[in-house]
């Protein structure tokens, strides 16, 4: 008899019980895809920033470069006798240099200061990391027709004096052959090669060869990541120029996490880059696990007075930094999306509402016979309530089938979104070579979004939760009407 | 012995052997300003069994009469009791029971459930917790058969006449075995001929059964065929 009437109940009144079922479905379909969309963000945010800090880093240290500050300036070459320029064999003049720099925007810390951070209570794992860039710069001159020019004439020195007229732009102006230039970077970070549980490599995984060790230190092995293994077309026991020597790529990793690049293009043993980079004793990057996630903000203040002039941010902070049009989507999707999707959520629980209500008014003359007839007011209230729950189930469905297709849909077009850590772009030295070290700490993750069993469960609870909202509203209604309502002749 | 309660008409006894005892009911309506005296100190006796016609004029208070019998409202004051048991102090749940098993009710209007078939709706008339569905079925096919109308029982009340759907109304009033039918202006909405088919089933039915029956209508020609016939006019209850 229950699921006769209401079969019947709900078919008798088909565009009522379509638009219930469609603002149901519509709300349900929304929540659905934002929620998805928002999950999805959220994993690309924790890849982006898992590649670039580590998995399980929870606080990382750095220090901000001051504009001017040395290091932090843009990139110079200065060739001196130790280039090689070989010029006489041919009427071409070829150049090549390869400089090891700080990365652009950075600026060092002492590397006493990861004992330091170690000290502090309740640090789980602390490592150091140096985060450089390699410059080379690379190409020939067309023949001069005087000898005057760049043949090793003993500007020596590093001397940073661009335009000053010892370096290969004068050469060019002066009217020789064909030229032409090429500069190529790359990011370098030198890590610790016993302490990985955080810091990059924490991250990644071996695609062949081997990570650093210990007895890597001081020597010229190289791991690389295998996004640029494949550019550069290297495997392992090929060799690479770093700073002017020869290393031998011993490994390849790859993230983790996703599609996404790891942190830097190559990783060499810390005492080496320093010694390289003419840095010994200073590191860029501490990365930081807590014991804890209750502890993060108590070890960052210790950290913070425990080195005033470092930069202690948080993961929550890093989050942030995040741009991008990763950023943007996570921002629509936080702030528009949820708005749009509880507004659409409101106004079909609302519409469900006042349709059971306003029908439940039209039956009054039925709903008054079957309470005449001996019906209780519990009866009545489950069968009102009945109809709404199985309306808003058909909603949910339709919801439900419309939001996962909508997420496959996204799934397999697999919009890319671009990331970029702020704090690794954002240097105030805007003079180096176009833009080469920005599109290297720059992540694009394809969105995926997790298509769970969460999301059915959702669907199914917001449509039993309308059902039930409009049910208890109409079935109240319903449970108010008198039964002598039934006399009332027939209008 | 019903020494215990006193009756105030006297040529009438009332107790648990009478299907209806009233005393001093009034039904007062409130609405806005204005108040109502649908019912002024009823008193009335309705023995088992019997075929008691009620008129008088529009808003005399036949309908609400009709409502204090069928457990459908509770009186302003006074007593009503269904057999021994009083309705006037009853819960809306000791209310809806009784109408479920004891009162059979037919309206003017028929009040067929539109999107259900003549047998669905003369399932209606069972309580939650009532018989197995097999035997439900066989008594509706049995109610439908005493109305004439087994063919029917698949269809819609719109796909049946006036008459036939009133027919279908008396047997959902009556496959729950009611000690008590009754019926506000069953013919009001019919015409001659059908009107006195559906007295003629509701005259049977009564004499068949032994249940009470009490008929509102103003029609002469259908009370001239009861029992005993009651007027009542403002409120007030008159014997004719
Ligand atoms: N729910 C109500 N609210 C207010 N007044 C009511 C209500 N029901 C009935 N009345 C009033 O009570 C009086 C008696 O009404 P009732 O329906 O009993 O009359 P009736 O004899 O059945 O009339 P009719 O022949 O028109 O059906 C009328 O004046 C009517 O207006
Ligand atoms: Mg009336």
């Amino acid at each position: 008899m229950f699921f006769t009437y209401l079969r019947r109940e709900l078919g008798n009144r088909k565009k009522q019980s379509i638009i219930i079922a469609m603002g149901m479905a519509l709300a349900i379909a929304l929540v659905i895809i934002v929620n998805g969309v928002s999950a999805g963000v959220k994993s690309a945010q924790s890849t982006a920033l898992s590649s670039v800090y580590g998995v399980g880093t929870d606080i990382t240290v750095t220090k901000t470069a001051t504009a001017g500050g040395a290091g932090a300036g843009g990139q110079q070459f200065a060739f001196g006798s130790g280039d090689s320029a070989s010029g006489s064999s041919s009427s071409k003049t070829k150049l090549s240099q390869s400089t090891l720099q700080l990365a652009m925007g950075t600026s060092s810390l002492k590397e006493s200061s990861l004992a330091t951070v170690e000290a502090v209570e309740g640090v789980k794992a602390a490592t150091a990391t140096l985060s450089l860039t390699n410059s080379s710069f690379s190409g020939s001159i067309g023949a001069a027709p005087s000898s005057g020019g760049t043949s090793g004439s003993g500007t020596t020195g590093k001397a940073p004096t661009t335009g000053s007229g010892t370096d290969s732009s004068s050469s060019t102006s002066t009217g020789t052959g064909p030229s032409s230039f090429s500069v190529d970077s790359f990011t370098v970070t030198g890590i610790s090669t016993t302490d990985t549980s955080v810091g990059p490599m924490s991250a990644t995984t071996l695609d062949s060869g081997r990570y650093l060790k210990a007895s890597d230190d001081g020597t010229k092995n190289v791991v690389l990541d295998s996004t640029y293994a494949t550019t550069e077309k290297k495997t392992v026991g090929d060799t690479l120029t770093i700073g002017g020597k020869k290393f031998i790529v011993v490994g390849i990793v790859s993230s983790s996490s996703s599609s996404s690049a790891t942190a830097s293009d190559t990783y060499i043993p810390l005492d080496t880059a320093q010694s390289l980079a003419d840095l010994d004793g200073k590191v860029t990057d501490i990365s930081v696990s807590a014991d804890s996630a209750s502890d993060v903000t108590s070890i960052q203040t210790a950290i913070e007075k425990a080195l005033p002039s470092a930069t202690v941010s948080t993961e929550a902070d890093l989050a942030s930094s995040i741009s991008g049009s990763l950023s943007t989507v996570s921002n629509l999707v936080s702030n528009l999306g949820k708005w749009l999707s509880l507004i659409v959520l409101a106004a079909a629980f609302a519409i469900a509402v006042l349709f059971t209500v306003s029908g439940v008014s039209r039956r009054t003359r039925e709903f008054g016979t079957l309470k005449a007839i001996g019906w209780s007011n519990g009866r009545i209230v489950r069968q009102v309530a009945g109809e709404s729950v199985v309306n808003g189930l058909i909603g949910g469905a339709i919801g439900a089938a419309v939001g996962v297709a909508g997420i496959i849909i996204v799934n397999v077009i697999a919009p890319t979104l671009s990331t970029a850590a702020a704090a690794s772009t954002s240097g105030p030295g805007a003079g180096g070579p176009g833009g080469a070290s920005t599109a290297s700490t720059t992540t694009d993750i394809a969105l995926q979004i997790p298509l769970t069993a969460g999301i059915i469960l959702i669907a199914a609870g917001l449509a039993v939760l309308g059902g039930l909202l409009a049910g208890a509203f109409g079935g109240w209604r319903a449970s108010r009407l008198r039964p002598a309502e039934a006399l009332r002749s027939v209008a | 012995m019903t020494t215990t309660i006193p009756t105030p008409l006297a040529t009438t006894t009332g107790g648990p052997d009478a299907a209806f005892t009233l005393t001093g009911v009034t039904k007062t309506y409130r609405q806005k300003k204005r108040t109502v005296e649908a019912l002024r100190g009823v008193d009335l006796v309705i023995p088992r069994g019997q075929l008691v016609a009620v008129q008088g004029p529009t808003g005399g208070g036949k309908s609400t009469l009709l409502q204090m019998l069928g457990a459908l409202d509770r009186p302003t004051s006074g007593s009503v009791k269904l057999g021994a048991q009083e309705l006037a102090t009853a819960s809306d749940g000791a209310l809806a029971r009784a109408r479920a098993t004891e009162i059979g009710f037919v309206f003017q209007g028929f009040n067929l459930i539109p999107t259900l078939s003549a047998a669905e709706n003369v399932e209606t008339a069972f309580a939650d917790s009532s018989l197995p569905r097999d035997a439900r079925r066989t008594r509706v096919a049995a109610a439908l058969e005493s109305v004439g109308l087994a063919e029917r029982a698949e269809h819609l009340p719109s796909e049946l006449s006036g008459g036939q759907q009133q027919r279908v109304a008396i047997a959902r009033a009556l496959v729950k075995e009611p000690r008590v039918l009754l019926a506000d202006e069953p013919t009001g909405a019919l015409d001659e001929v059908t009107r006195d088919e559906i007295m003629t089933l509701l005259e049977g039915v009564w004499r068949e059964r032994g249940l009470t029956l009490v008929i509102v209508t103003h029609d002469s020609a259908v009370a001239r065929r009861a029992e005993r016939r009651l007027y009542i006019k403002a409120g007030q209850v008159s014997e004719r």
